[in-house]
């Protein structure tokens, strides 16, 4: 079949549009290199097979739509934890807002004062993971996001931090169209939790590299929600070195469209890796994809994908998730669920688990459900005197709570229930 | 109490009918019991009067205290002060038995216009009833009878009969697959809440369970109607000649 030619102009139109950074130093080649790399592989469309759920073209629009501001009177999220507070408004960082960026066993800089040096760490990284995480599916707009992102942080985790670095992207202008870029090395035997909060802008593309060296630890957890009209796409690109951990989550209430893509390598034997998602959606409006790459390539790694959706009023989820199994890879086990829990008939849950595997000593599961609240059990609740409305948010929360347990740290955990909790209250009556 | 006058009920799904004028009137403090073969409708009753979705009533009236039970949500009768203790507990992975029972015994307290129970007193009062009913703090903190035994869901039950204080309590055969310490301890468990005022509808194949909570009345059920009617001594006699004899005796 042609590819389309669309997508090549909508390439193109997204690199007039978008400025590269001037006199970005270091960084020069990368972004010179990325430009062309996306010239070559195209702007997604809903064609692809990568989109085939996920109609991309509110994504590449030149201008992006606009959204409207959303009041929340909410305390922010992850308040009762301490941690070190970086802010930023539409994707530009906000130093006022923002705690010191010093921490034991961590250096912190922006992506802007990191550019404005002549040499820099992050040169072996910025990209490089975005870049290797093209193959064997292209995702353009990651490549993007590299050629001209110039906010972010830089992260160099070199020993156990203490407290978690904690992001709120804070939406003030209602045309904004934010570009975020964040480069993560832990180094040996370290260990960071990056936590990252808020809907952003009224469009949003992140990217994360994170790179994990042999014992060390990634945790992240994130919170997208509460604006009804925004759109995101984010990437998070991991490589794993031996014995080092990786786990990532992420919730999702509200918004028109989100895509959060998860690309990981397993590289370094006995390393482990988590992605999980709990998202609940409300209206036609709703549509949330959560693609995974998973690729094992060393011996006696471990990898866990579970993702639970509930839906509502026509609401509509999506799951992608692949485990590919290098022919080295052997003793790997690699576990995928994904589920999706319809209120209605109006909704939608759409999955496409994958599994590639060309090692011969390997335990791999995947499983995809899709299903609606159990009337025996509802009946079971309100017989004893619960009232229907909350009997459901009951048996929604234990739905969900099966993809909050992964994250590891019990007060996240529990922030996040209260979270979804809340979520619910508000749908009532 | 309880007050049925020929109680007739559908299949929503299909044309079937499985209640065909169902009649019984239970007094304050009273236990009745019903038996009756396999399929006559006894499960289908209790269920028609705590308010499960999927059948049609057709005629006839269920009355608690003279307030209409077939026009209330399953959880207004709950409110209202009916309890089923079900036939097929129901397993709920991912909702704590504790949280299920805190929720429960507290909406029906704001049902009823109560103040709900501080943490600390629900705790008090959860462990002492479990402790009656030798229901261990593993179990309580386990979700909702999931990996529970046969015999745990049935202790299960009467322990949320026992935190729920209802007054008209209906048991689905809480003796099936009970042992015979297990029983005991679950007709301890009822016997306890007996005080006079508190009414039971007891459905069960046994006459073993009627020693230990002994009935004034026991019905016969047989194709979707009370067939028959009278003291202790009719479960003695189904225990010993089965439902042949009474059958014949009223077609
Ligand atoms: N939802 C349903 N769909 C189809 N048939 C039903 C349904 N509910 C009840 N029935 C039928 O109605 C009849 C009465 O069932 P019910 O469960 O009330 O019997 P029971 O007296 O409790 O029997 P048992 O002693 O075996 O528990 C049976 O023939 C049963 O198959
Ligand atoms: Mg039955």
């Amino acid at each position: 079949m042609a590819v389309p030619s669309i997508k090549f102009d909508t390439a193109e139109t997204l690199i007039s549009a978008y400025k590269m950074p001037t006199g970005a130093k270091w960084s020069d080649a990368t972004r010179t290199n990325a430009i062309a790399r996306l010239r070559e592989m195209g702007a997604p469309n809903k064609r692809d097979e990568y989109w085939k759920y996920t109609d991309p073209s509110a994504l590449t629009a030149i201008p992006a739509a606009n959204a409207a501001l959303f009041e929340n009177d909410e305390t922010p999220m992850f308040d009762s934890i301490d941690r070190l507070r970086v802010v930023f408004v539409d994707g530009v960082y906000d130093p006022a807002q923002s705690d010191d960026l010093s921490g034991e066993n961590v250096v912190i800089e922006t992506l802007g004062d990191a550019l404005g040096k002549d040499i820099h760490w992050a040169k072996d990284l910025f990209g490089a993971l975005e870049a290797d995480g093209q193959n064997p599916v292209p995702r353009p707009l990651a490549t993007l996001n590299t050629a001209v992102a110039s906010e972010g942080l830089v992260i160099h985790a070199t020993g156990k931090v203490n407290r978690p670095i904690a992001i709120r992207y804070v939406h003030s202008s209602e045309s904004s169209d934010a570009m975020v870029h964040h480069v993560i090395k832990v180094e040996e035997g370290a260990d960071i939790t990056l936590l990252e909060s808020g809907p952003g802008a009224a469009r949003f593309n992140s990217v994360v590299e994170v790179d994990i060296a042999d014992n060390g630890g990634f945790h992240h957890v994130r919170t997208q929600g509460r604006d009804h009209e925004r759109k995101t796409v984010t990437h998070m690109f991991a490589r794993l070195g031996r014995e080092s951990t990786f786990k990532s989550f992420t919730m999702t209430v509200n918004g028109v469209l989100t895509r959060n893509d998860t690309v990981i390598e397993l590289t370094g034997d006995d390393a482990h890796a988590t992605v999980g998602g709990a998202s609940a959606g409300d209206g036609t409006g709703f549509h949330h994809d959560d693609t995974v790459f998973i690729t094992h390539d060393a011996v006696n790694c471990e990898s866990r994908q579970v993702f639970k959706k509930v839906l509502r009023n026509g609401a509509t989820g999506v799951f992608q998730g692949k485990i590919l199994v290098k022919p080295d890879a052997q003793k790997t086990d690699g576990y995928q669920i994904s589920q999706g829990l319809l209120l209605d008939e109006d909704s939608n849950f759409l999955a496409k688990p994958e599994l590639e595997i060309y090692a011969d000593d390997v335990a791999c599961s995947h499983g995809s459900t899709v299903g609606a609240i159990d009337d025996d059990t509802l009946f079971y609740l309100t017989s004893r005197g619960i009232p229907r409305q909350e009997a459901q948010d009951m048996l929604v929360l234990a739905f969900l709570g099966e993809a909050i347990e992964e994250i590891e740290d019990e007060a996240l955990a529990a922030d996040i229930l209260d979270r979804m909790d809340a979520w619910m209250k508000r749908r009532q009556g | 109490m309880l007050e049925i006058k020929n109680l007739q009920v559908d299949l929503e799904e299909e044309e079937k009918t499985i209640l065909k004028g169902v009649d019984l009137k239970i007094g304050e403090g009273e236990v009745h019991a019903i038996m009756g073969p396999n399929g006559s409708g006894k499960s289908t009753t209790s269920y028609v009067l705590s308010g499960k979705d999927g059948y049609e009533v057709t005629g006839g009236s269920a009355t608690l205290d003279g307030a209409d039970l077939l026009d209330m949500e399953p959880e207004e009768r709950a409110a209202a002060g009916l309890f089923l203790a079900f036939q097929y507990p129901v397993e709920i992975p991912g909702v704590g038995n504790m949280t299920f029972l805190r929720t429960a015994v507290n909406a029906q307290r704001k049902a009823r216009g109560e103040e709900e129970l501080s943490a600390g007193d629900f705790l008090k009062l959860v462990r002492e009833k479990a402790k009656a009913l030798k229901i261990d703090a593993d179990m309580l903190k386990r979700p909702v009878n999931v990996g529970f035994s046969g015999g745990e869901k049935k202790r299960n039950e009467i322990l949320q009969m026992a935190m729920l204080e209802p007054k008209m309590c209906v048991l689905d055969e809480t003796d099936s697959g009970l042992d015979v310490d297990a029983m005991k301890l679950v007709a301890e468990g009822v016997n306890a809440l007996r005080d006079g005022k508190r009414s039971f509808l007891v459905i069960t194949h046994y006459q073993r369970l009627l020693d230990h909570i002994k009935p004034d009345v026991v019905h016969i059920m047989a194709d979707g109607k009370i067939v028959k009617s009278g003291g202790p001594e009719l479960a003695l006699e189904v225990e010993n000649n089965g439902y042949a004899d009474i059958l014949a005796e009223v077609a």
